[in-house]
C-alpha cells in the first residue's frame, strides 16, 4: 500500500519538546483512542526524551502512519549561544551591519546594557561589489575576494557562511553568484543567502534572519538525524515532519535549508492547536493564554487563523524576520515575584523566580512570595499535593513569608495579601494583552479566551472578567496543547515579495505575475511532500501604508480581485476598522505581496482526548472532594471534580475546581461551566466579584 | 477618602494603561516616520488646577518625561489671565511655543479638555515631533538661527479643533507655514485620535471605580512616588557633588558653552544648582527652563529607572532656576538645539556628578549627541525636492556591570536609525560605508562603547548639508579614572579636497555636487575605572577585532599585544608597562 494511503489508518503522533517537559500524543487513528505521555525533557539531546515518551506512551513505532514534532533545539540554540561557528560574507564597507543593529538600547530607561553579535567580527569578511537600491549594479562581484574570503573562513574552522549583501531583495544576482562560487569547494551544504528567507529591504534584520538560519543548520540537521536514525532503529518506517514557526509543518528533509523557521515553534503549535479546537467547538475568535511557570504567552486567533507577524524579535536586537505565528510574551508566569516597593504598593513582576530556585513551594530554597505561592495559599492548590514534592515546604512557611514581606508592609493578613498578589497579576495580563489586542485592532471584548498551559486554566476565569470577554475555553486538556497541535498542523509555505509602489503607479499585470509564482512555488512544494493532503488552499495578502507612513496594515487579496479600485476599497476599510481615521486626501501604496499556501491535511477527531469510558454518570460521581478556598476575602467550601470523569452532560456552577493531571481549572463563584462533545469546558462569566 | 493599597496600585496600572494606548495609537496612526518608527512623541494624563502630571506612557520618547505638565501649566494661566479660550467638551489646543513649557518648535503640543459631569475632570495632552513647522531651513534645525522667528512658526495656545471640529482656517494658516504640509493632516489626525482613545479609557476606569476613588488614588499616588524617591536619595551618601560639561558652541559663536553643576543632597532631597554655567548663547543650543527641569528628570530616571514617572517623583528634585545663563533662555533666544543636544549635556553633568556617589547605577558619559546631519536639495533621478535626516547613535558609558553598549540611541531617545537600505531607497545617496568608529571606546577598567563610522555619496542634483552635533571637541566623559570617550568628527569631501567645519560638529550649507561626500564618525563612551586594571584578555580580544589597534592597547590600557598573527599579550612587558604607567599617574 502507498505510504499516503496507510496514513489514514495507523497511529499518528504528536510530540513537543518544551524547556521542562517532553508532551506526546499518540492518536489511533482506526479507533479514535488516544493516548498522552509527559515526560522529563532532555535538552542535550532532545531525541532520549522523544523516544522516553513514545514508550511511556507504549508506542509500537511499526504502527505508527506519521510522526510531527516540535522542538527547542534551535531556540535554545540561538538563546544559550551555543551556535555552530559561522562566518559572513558580506558587502564591502558593511561587515558591521550585524553587530551596530539599529541603534538601540534595551530598554528605554536606564543606559545599560549589552549586545552580542551572532557573528564574531572576525568571521565578518568583506568583498567588493554593491547593488543600489533599484537593483542596478553599482560595483560589480569580485568573485575571487568571494574565493579567497571563502577559503579563510574554512581555514578559521567555519562549518557554516551567510552570503549577505546590500539590496540583495532588489537584485539577488550576487549573493547567487558568490554562493554558486562557495558551493563549488565548501564542504557541506549549510549556505545561507540574505534574500533567499526573507526578500525584504533592512539589512540588519535580514542579515540576522539569514545568520541565525545559518548557525543554527548544522545543530538542527544532527538533532534531526539522531531523532531519525533512533525512530528508524525502533522500527519506524514513516516520514518525520517538523513543526515551524508559522503553524505549519514542514519534512524533516526540507527543514535544515530554513532552519530559522523552526525558532519559536513550540509557542506556535499551542495557538494551532487552539485554533483547530476552537473551529471544532464553533468558537473562531479566540484569545490564547498560556501560562507557565516560566512565561505567560498570548496570541489573536480571527476568524480560525491565528495572527501572523514578519517582524518578531527572539530577545533585545534579535529580530527573526520569516512569517511566524504572533505569539507574545506578556508575563513571567507563575514565578513571578511579588514584592512591596517603597511607595508602599503592591509590584507582581518582572522579576521572576524562575525554575530554580523557583517559587517558595518548590522547596529548593526560593523565599521569594510568587503567584504559585499565593494559590497554594489561598487553597486553590492542592496543598496536599505538597507533600509528594521532595524537600517541600508546608504551609505555615508560605504564610510566615507572605505575612512578613506583604502583609505588614501593607498592614494586612497574609491571604489577603495573596488575593491583591492574584489581583494584581491579574491587572497587569489583562493591561498586556489589551496592549496586544489593541495594537492588533481588535476589541478583546469580541474574543473567547482559550485557557491553557499548567497554570492558564486556574487564572482564565479572573482574567476574562477583566478583560470583559464573556466566555472561557478550557479544552480537553490544557497541558500538551502543543503536543496536539503538532498532529493538527497543516503544511504550510509563506511567501513575501517587495515592492514598494503606490497603487496608482504599480503594474497590476505584474502583481498577478508574482501571486501566480508564488502560488505555484508553494504548490510545488506541498506536492513533493510525501504526507497525505486533503486539499491546497491559497490566500493572497498586501502589506499597505499611504504613501509617507512606516507603519504597514495586512490587506487580503482575493485572487479574483486583483485591480485597484477593489485594493483602493479594501485598504481603506481596513485602514478605517483600525484607526477610525480615513485620509482620502493622500496616495495608498503597496509594500509587500504576500502569499501563503496551506496543505491542509485530514481532519483528526478531538473526542478521544479524554477516554468517555471513565466518564461517570452522574457529576455527584465525579466529586473527589471539597476544600476551602479563598474568593472574595473569605473562605468558601469549594467541591473538587476530577475533570475527566466529569459526564458530558455535566452542568457546574462556581465555585468548584476540576483536577486533571497537570492543571487544574477554577470555576470562581458564580461563573457556569458546561462541557462540549470534545470535552471541552466552556466558562460563563456570571456578574462574579 | 482612606484608600488601600491594592486598590491604589490596581488605579495606578489602570492610569498607566489609559496612556500606553494613547501611545500605541499615537504611533501606529501617525503619518512621519519620525512619530511612527523614533516614537518621537509622549501622551499623559494632567491635573485639572495645576497640570500636574499624573501618568505618562511608558513609551513615550525620555526627553518628553515631564515637559508636558509645564506647557499644561502654562494654558492654564493663560486662560486664567484671559489670554487663552476657556476649554468646552472635545476642543483640542495646539501649541508649540518654547517659552509657554515647551521644548523645541519641532515639538507639537496638542491638549485636551477632559469633562465629567459637566466639569473638567482634567487634561489629555500629547507632544509629537513635526517633520518641519517652517523656518530658514527644512526640519527646524538651524545651526546658525538667532532668533525663534527664523527657527519656524510659532503657535500660542489656539483651539485647532472646535468642539471636536477640525478649525480649517487655523489649519489653513499652519499649512501655509511648513513644508510637506500635504501629508501633515495624517499626523493631525491621529494625535487627535490618540487623545480621543484616551478619553474613551478613562471614561470606563471612572466609572469602574468611581471617580472620587480615582481622584483620591491619584492623590495618594503622588504623595506615595514622592515618598519613594525621597527613600531613593535618602540611602545614598550625604555629599555636594560637582561637575562640568561642555557643548562644543552655539553654531554661531566658535566657543564652548559650559554646564556648571551642583547637586546637595539634604536629608530626602537633591538641589541641582546650575549657577555659574554660561550666559544665554546667540545660536541655537539655548535651553527653556522646562526642557532644562525635564532634562534632570530624565537622567535620575536612567538612574532610578524603578520610580513610575509622575508630579510626585519630581518633587524631591529641587531645580534652582538658572537665571542668566543659557540653560533659562527668555524669548526670542534661538532654541532648537535644546531637546536635541543640550538636554543631553544636562544629563551627562548629572551623571558625572552623581557617579561617585552611586557607582552602582550611574554609567560614565554616554555619547550624548543626537548627531543630526540633514541633507536637503534636489533629487534629480526621482523629479523631486528631498530632506533627509541620519540621525546617529554612539558609544555607551562603561558602568560597574559591563562594558558600554556600541552604537546606542541618544540619551533622551529610544528610537530605531533608518536602514542604510531604507535611506537609499528615498534619496539619492549612497553608503560607502557604515562601520564600528574603531578605537572610539574611552579606555577604563569597564570600557566604553564604540561610536559610528559611516560614509555617504551625493548621487545626483544638488543638496546642502547641515550639521547640529556635538562633542567634538571634547569627548564624552570618564568616570572613576576611566578616560574620555573619542570625539565627534565630520569630514565633507568635496572635489578632492577634504573639508572640516570650523565649529567641528556644527554648520550650515554645505553645498554639495554629485561625487561629494560626507564622513562621519560619533562618539564613543566614556571609560569606567582604571584602564591599567582591565582584564588582559579583554584588552587582547579588543584587538583580535580590531576594535582597538595594538597601539592603543599599549598606550591606553599598558597592555602588549604581539604582532596581530600570533595569539595573545606579553605578559612580562605588560606587567612591565602597568607598573611603569602606574608610577607616572
Amino acid at each position: 500500500m502507498d505510504k499516503k494511503e496507510t496514513e489514514h489508518s495507523g497511529d499518528l503522533i504528536g510530540v513537543d519538546v518544551g524547556g521542562t517537559f517532553t508532551d506526546l500524543v499518540r492518536l489511533d487513528q482506526a479507533t479514535g483512542r488516544v493516548r498522552l505521555a509527559k515526560v522529563a525533557s532532555t535538552l542535550e539531546n532532545q531525541a532520549f526524551g522523544v523516544m522516553q515518551a513514545l514508550a511511556e506512551a507504549e508506542t509500537t513505532l511499526p504502527d505508527v502512519a506519521l510522526v510531527v514534532h516540535g522542538t527547542t533545539t534551535t531556540t535554545n540554540a540561538v538563546l544559550e549561544r551555543k551556535l555552530s561557528r559561522t562566518g559572513l560574507i558580506t558587502t564591502a564597507g558593511f561587515r558591521d551591519i550585524l553587530e551596530l543593529g539599529r541603534r538601540t538600547r534595551p530598554q528605554p530607561y536606564g543606559m545599560k546594557g549589552q549586545f552580542l553579535p551572532i557573528i564574531s567580527r572576525d568571521l565578518r569578511l568583506e568583498v567588493g561589489e554593491r547593488m543600489d537600491h533599484a537593483g542596478r549594479i553599482v560595483t560589480p562581484l569580485d568573485e575571487d575576494a568571494v574565493r579567497t574570503a571563502g577559503h579563510s573562513l574554512l581555514a578559521a574552522g567555519v562549518e557554516s557562511v551567510v552570503v549577505h549583501f546590500l539590496h540583495a531583495y532588489a537584485n539577488p544576482t550576487h549573493e547567487r553568484r558568490a554562493a554558486d562560487i562557495l558551493a563549488e569547494f565548501w564542504p557541506n551544504e549549510y549556505i545561507t543567502t540574505g534574500h533567499s528567507l526573507l526578500s525584504e529591504s533592512r539589512e540588519f534584520e535580514r542579515g540576522v534572519t539569514a545568520a541565525v538560519n545559518a548557525s543554527v543548520q548544522p545543530i538542527l540537521k544532527r538533532y534531526i538525524g539522531r531523532l531519525d536514525d533512533e525512530l528508524v532503529a525502533g522500527g519506524y518506517g514513516g516520514e518525520l515532519l517538523v513543526m515551524n514557526g508559522n503553524g505549519g509543518t514542514v519534512s524533516a528533509k526540507r527543514v535544515v535549508r530554513e532552519a530559522a523557521k523552526t525558532v519559536m515553534s513550540g509557542p506556535a503549535s499551542g495557538v494551532i492547536a487552539a485554533a483547530y479546537t476552537g473551529r471544532a467547538a464553533r468558537r473562531r475568535n479566540l484569545i490564547t493564554y498560556d501560562m507557565g511557570g516560566t512565561s505567560t504567552d498570548v496570541a489573536l486567533i480571527r476568524d480560525g487563523e491565528p495572527s501572523v507577524s514578519h517582524e518578531i524579535e527572539l530577545e533585545y536586537a534579535m529580530p527573526i524576520h520569516v512569517p511566524m505565528v504572533d505569539v507574545r510574551t506578556i508575563g513571567a508566569g507563575g514565578g513571578s515575584i511579588a514584592r512591596v516597593n517603597d511607595a508602599g504598593l503592591l509590584e507582581v513582576g518582572p522579576q521572576s523566580a524562575g525554575a530554580d530556585p523557583g517559587p517558595i513551594c518548590y522547596g529548593r530554597g526560593g523565599d521569594e512570595p510568587t503567584i504559585s505561592d499565593a494559590n497554594l495559599l489561598l487553597g486553590r492548590l492542592d496543598v496536599s499535593k505538597l507533600k509528594s514534592v521532595p524537600g517541600a515546604v508546608d504551609l505555615a512557611k508560605i504564610r510566615a513569608i507572605f505575612q512578613k514581606k506583604l502583609g505588614d508592609p501593607l498592614a494586612t493578613d497574609a491571604e489577603t495579601a495573596a488575593a491583591a498578589v492574584l489581583q494584581m497579576a491579574t491587572t497587569r495580563m489583562a493591561g498586556a494583552t489589551r496592549m496586544v489586542s489593541v495594537s492588533l485592532g481588535e476589541d478583546p471584548r469580541d474574543f473567547s479566551l482559550f485557557a491553557f498551559g499548567g497554570a492558564g486554566p486556574m487564572h482564565a476565569t479572573a482574567l476574562a472578567r477583566e478583560l470583559g470577554v464573556p466566555e472561557v475555553l478550557v479544552p480537553a486538556r490544557p497541558g500538551i496543547t502543543n503536543a496536539l497541535g503538532c498532529i493538527v498542523a497543516d503544511l504550510k509555505h509563506d511567501f513575501v515579495r517587495t515592492v514598494n509602489r503606490p497603487l496608482d503607479l504599480i503594474d497590476i499585470e505584474q502583481v498577478t505575475t508574482i501571486i501566480n509564482a508564488q502560488r505555484d512555488e508553494g504548490m510545488a512544494l506541498i506536492r513533493q511532500e510525501p504526507v497525505a493532503i486533503d486539499e491546497i488552499r491559497v490566500t493572497h495578502s498586501l502589506d499597505m501604508q499611504f504613501v509617507g507612513q512606516t507603519h504597514i496594515l495586512q490587506v487580503p487579496l482575493p485572487a479574483d480581485q486583483v485591480n485597484r479600485a477593489a485594493i483602493q476599497a479594501a485598504f481603506d476599510e481596513v485602514y478605517f476598522a483600525r484607526f477610525r481615521v480615513s485620509l482620502p486626501e493622500i496616495r495608498a501604496q503597496i509594500v509587500n505581496i504576500n502569499t501563503t499556501v496551506t496543505g491542509r491535511r485530514p481532519d483528526v477527531d478531538l473526542a478521544g482526548l479524554i477516554d468517555d469510558a471513565g466518564r461517570a454518570k452522574t457529576l455527584a460521581a465525579a466529586q473527589t472532594g471539597a476544600r476551602a478556598v479563598w474568593f472574595n476575602g473569605d473562605w468558601q467550601e469549594t467541591r473538587i471534580f476530577a475533570r475527566e470523569a466529569l459526564p458530558l452532560d455535566a452542568a457546574i456552577t462556581g465555585p468548584a475546581i476540576l483536577e486533571q493531571m497537570d492543571t487544574m481549572v477554577l470555576i470562581e463563584p458564580g461563573d457556569t461551566a458546561v462541557l462540549d462533545s470534545d470535552g471541552n469546558i466552556l466558562i460563563t462569566l456570571g456578574e462574579g466579584s | 477618602m482612606k484608600l488601600d493599597s491594592i486598590t491604589l496600585s490596581v488605579i495606578q496600572a489602570g492610569l498607566q494603561q489609559v496612556c500606553d494606548e494613547m501611545d500605541l495609537s499615537f504611533s501606529q496612526a501617525a503619518f512621519s516616520p519620525v512619530i511612527a518608527e523614533a516614537n518621537d512623541r509622549s501622551d499623559g494624563i494632567y491635573a485639572a488646577a495645576d497640570g500636574a502630571l499624573i501618568a505618562q506612557g511608558a513609551g513615550g520618547l525620555p526627553v518628553f518625561v515631564g515637559t508636558m505638565q509645564y506647557s499644561t501649566a502654562e494654558l492654564i494661566r493663560l486662560i486664567g489671565e484671559g489670554a487663552a479660550t476657556p476649554p468646552e467638551p472635545n476642543d483640542i489646543y495646539i501649541v508649540n511655543d518654547p517659552y509657554l513649557g515647551g521644548t523645541h518648535l519641532m515639538d507639537v503640543r496638542f491638549v485636551r479638555p477632559y469633562y465629567r459631569g459637566g466639569k473638567l475632570w482634567c487634561w489629555l495632552s500629547n507632544t509629537g515631533h513635526w517633520p518641519d513647522t517652517g523656518g530658514s531651513v527644512p526640519g527646524g534645525f538651524s545651526a546658525s538661527a538667532t532668533a525663534v522667528e527664523q527657527e519656524g512658526l510659532r503657535l500660542p495656545p489656539v483651539k485647532l479643533f472646535k468642539k471636536g471640529v477640525l478649525d480649517q482656517e487655523i489649519y489653513a494658516i499652519i499649512c501655509s507655514n511648513i513644508r510637506v504640509a500635504d501629508q501633515r493632516i495624517g499626523d493631525v489626525k491621529a494625535q487627535a485620535a490618540a487623545l480621543e482613545v484616551g478619553a474613551d479609557r478613562l471614561d470606563l476606569l471612572l466609572e469602574r471605580y468611581g471617580d472620587d476613588t480615582v481622584q483620591a488614588a491619584i492623590d495618594e499616588l503622588r504623595e506615595r512616588a514622592s515618598r519613594q524617591m525621597r527613600q531613593m536619595i535618602r540611602r545614598m551618601p550625604d555629599g555636594v557633588w560637582q561637575s562640568t560639561a561642555y557643548l562644543d558652541s552655539d553654531g554661531v559663536v566658535d566657543q564652548p558653552l559650559v554646564i556648571s553643576l551642583r547637586v546637595t543632597k539634604d536629608d530626602d532631597r537633591l538641589i541641582f544648582d546650575f549657577a555659574g554655567s554660561s550666559p544665554p548663547c546667540r545660536g541655537p543650543m539655548n535651553s527653556v527652563l522646562a526642557t532644562t527641569q525635564s532634562s534632570v528628570y530624565l537622567a535620575m530616571r536612567h538612574i532610578f529607572p524603578e520610580v513610575p514617572i509622575s508630579a510626585g517623583a519630581f518633587e524631591p528634585l529641587e531645580i534652582i532656576r538658572p537665571v542668566g545663563t543659557f540653560l533659562d533662555a527668555q524669548y526670542p533666544r534661538p532654541v532648537s538645539g535644546c531637546a536635541a543636544e543640550v538636554s543631553q549635556r544636562i544629563a551627562e553633568a548629572v551623571f558625572a556628578a552623581l557617579v561617585g556617589a552611586l557607582p552602582n547605577r550611574v554609567t560614565a558619559a554616554p555619547a550624548g549627541t543626537s548627531g543630526n546631519f540633514a541633507l536637503g536639495g534636489h533629487d534629480a533621478e526621482r523629479g523631486r525636492d528631498f530632506v533627509m535626516y541620519q540621525l546617529s547613535g554612539g558609544g555607551y558609558g562603561g558602568n560597574a556591570d559591563s562594558d558600554g553598549l556600541s552604537n546606542g540611541c541618544s540619551t533622551i531617545g529610544i528610537s530605531k536609525a533608518p536602514p542604510v537600505e531604507i535611506m537609499e531607497q528615498a534619496f539619492p545617496v549612497l553608503y560607502h560605508h557604515y562601520a564600528l568608529h574603531e578605537g572610539s571606546a574611552g579606555a577604563g577598567q569597564m570600557r566604553g562603547g564604540f561610536g559610528l563610522d559611516y560614509e555617504l555619496e551625493l548621487r545626483n542634483g544638488e543638496a546642502r548639508a547641515s550639521f547640529v552635533m556635538d562633542h567634538g571637541r571634547f569627548g564624552p566623559q570618564g568616570a572613576l579614572g576611566g578616560r574620555d570617550g573619542d570625539v565627534n568628527k565630520v569630514v565633507v569631501l568635496r572635489d578632492g579636497t577634504s573639508y572640516v567645519p570650523e565649529h567641528l560638529s556644527k554648520e550650515q550649507d554645505i553645498a554639495l555636487a554629485p561625487g561629494d561626500r560626507v564622513w562621519v564618525r560619533t562618539p564613543g563612551g566614556g571609560g569606567y575605572g582604571d584602564p591599567l586594571q582591565r582584564p588582559l584578555n579583554a584588552v587582547f580580544e579588543d584587538v583580535r577585532l580590531n576594535r582597538y589597534s595594538a597601539a592603543q592597547a599599549r598606550d591606553l590600557f599598558g597592555v602588549v599585544v604581539n604582532d596581530e598573527h600570533s595569539s595573545g599579550v606579553d605578559k612580562p612587558a605588560t606587567k612591565r608597562l602597568r607598573q611603569e604607567m602606574r608610577r607616572h599617574s
